[in-house]
């Protein structure tokens, strides 16, 4: 797992990267009510905004942490927002993108340099 | 994840920060007020930010809805000291404060409270506050963020004749839901007997205090000035009974918003007059043209004049639909296409109770009817909302 510094996590299963925001980021967010996800089959580059969350208390950009093309979305989080608030690392991803420069991964933090981050 | 850029959040809670913000920005949490319960708070596990120049609990371990459905199902302890409380004093003191204020004070029975707001000479709204008779002098709550500038107009214009006294040495609190009756009445019976709106002096806990049957949350509840040196010990005995959890800023805000509260520097200001924000009915007939004590306030000529012609824009309460959130500063528009801004959203938030996302805003009085349906501008596009009456969540008051 990788994490990003906005705190989103990056699981690779093979070429698709799943993409989630962190629990340290949910704690801080609060309980989200909105969830806008990208359609499938869009193309992005690193640091377009492809999801919207919106808690109690704010409004968020998720950015694409890599440029690639989104295959997946998670649909239930549309009707139940609050699965990543429940589950931020595992029913809470938010889509999985087909990474068409797998290299680009490197650039991102291990969790022992993400804890430290966030400490 | 990028948070509020460019879309400011915590504006709803906060904002009273759009007025002291720029200060507070530059000041360390270190630099902020701190009321009587500022400890008890920490130790209640609370996120503390500033708040209208305090540190103050915006939500403790539940979160902001579970809070928020806590004080709707149960009962809610919130701490409001930062809020202004003044004794106005003195032979005349209510017929004063009528000179600052367009509703009738002079007709205030005794031990009751009435709702209402200081105006400007341009029929702008300068405060909004709660008025309560306590016998030998009318007890005036102001919001936190207008304190200063509320005693200095009231000193500045109804001194010598009667004394405007700032209370320093009491906290308040706000316990709030259906439970409250009988958390309250536990520790003093004369509780249970108050009427929305009544006031009495109770002592609860071993202090005296002064207690009004009333809120900002749309449920049945208290607010009870106590003296500092007891608001401790009194929150601890509420909080240990089962019902009552404490709750922070960010459930005061989806509550009220729920209740169709206004919140000022938002939904009113200096630049709203009473009868665009649709709080005409806190104008007694006593104070409207025709009246024995017509007028005679602020900018009364400008609300009076509005009142009968009819104000061209109101404060409307909006449903989006969808789950989308709509938030302060969300342009509205007549069409989903094309056409200029015709009003904007001035609180929107997700409504727990509600389940779903609740607005207010103005529009002109034209769009201003429930069930007009208008748009909202989100992220480039353009969302429906219908106007609706408000609350949102029906008030639950002990009439």
């Amino acid at each position: 797992m990788k994490y990003t510094e906005e705190h989103e996590w990056l699981r690779a299963e093979d070429d698709i990267i799943v993409v989630g925001i962190t629990e340290h980021a949910t704690t801080q967010l609060g309980d989200i009510v909105f969830v806008e996800l990208p359609d499938v089959g869009t193309v992005v580059t690193k640091d377009d905004e492809v999801v919207v969350i919106e808690s109690v208390k704010a409004a968020s950009d998720i950015l694409a942490p890599i440029d690639g093309e989104i295959v997946e979305v998670n649909d239930a989080l549309t009707d139940n927002p609050s699965l990543t608030n429940e589950d931020a690392i595992g029913d809470g991803w938010f889509f999985k993108i087909k990474a068409s420069d797998p290299s680009q991964m490197d650039e991102y933090m291990d969790e022992a340099a993400y804890k430290a981050m966030i400490e | 994840m990028r948070v509020g850029t460019p879309r400011v959040l915590w504006c709803r809670t906060l904002c009273i920060q759009d007025i002291v913000g720029l200060i507070e920005k530059g000041r360390k949490m270190s630099d902020l007020l701190q009321t009587p319960l500022h400890d008890l708070h920490v130790k209640l596990g609370a996120k503390m930010v500033p708040f209208a120049g305090y540190s103050m609990p915006v939500q403790y371990k539940l979160g902001v809805m579970k809070e928020h459905i806590h004080t709707r199902t149960k009962a809610g302890l919130f701490d409001v000291s930062h809020m202004g409380q003044v004794m106005v004093q003195g032979d005349g003191a209510a017929a004063a404060l009528e000179m600052l204020i367009p509703v009738d004070v002079v007709g205030l029975g005794q031990d009751r409270q009435r709702y209402g707001f200081f105006t400007n000479e341009a029929g702008g709204i300068t405060d909004d506050l709660m008025l309560a008779n306590r016998g030998d002098h009318i007890f005036v709550v102001v919001n936190a963020a207008c304190k200063s500038a509320d005693i200095a107009h009231m000193k500045a214009n109804l001194e010598p004749a009667v004394q405007v006294m700032p209370i320093t040495d009491r906290a308040l609190l706000a316990l709030q839901g259906p439970s409250a009756e009988a958390v309250l009445s536990a520790l003093d019976p004369a509780a249970a007997q108050m009427k929305f709106m009544d006031v009495a002096t109770l002592s609860l806990n071993g202090a005296e205090c002064w207690v009004s049957r009333s809120g900002y949350t749309g449920e049945d509840g208290y607010e009870i000035s106590v003296p500092n040196s007891q608001a401790v010990a009194l929150a601890e005995a509420l909080i240990a009974h089962d019902d009552v959890e404490p709750i922070g800023l960010g459930a005061r805000d989806s509550l009220r918003l729920e209740g169709g509260l206004c919140l000022y520097g938002h939904d009113i200001d200096t630049k709203t007059t009473p009868v665009q924000a649709g709080l005409t009915w806190a104008i007694q007939k006593v104070r409207r043209a025709g009246g024995d004590r017509a007028g005679g306030f602020p900018g009364a000529e400008i609300i009076l004049e509005e009142m009968d012609a009819g104000a061209a824009r109101k404060r409307v309460g909006l449903h989006p639909e969808g789950r989308a959130p709509m938030r302060e500063g969300v342009p509205l528009f007549a069409a989903a296409e094309g056409g200029a801004e015709v009003g904007v959203i001035t609180s929107g938030g997700f409504g727990p109770t509600v389940e779903g996302p609740v607005a207010m805003g103005y529009l002109p009085t034209d769009l201003a009817k429930p069930d007009t349906v208008v748009y909202g501008e989100l992220r480039g596009k353009r969302l429906p909302l219908t106007v609706v009456k408000m609350p949102f969540t029906p008030a639950n008051f002990k009439r």
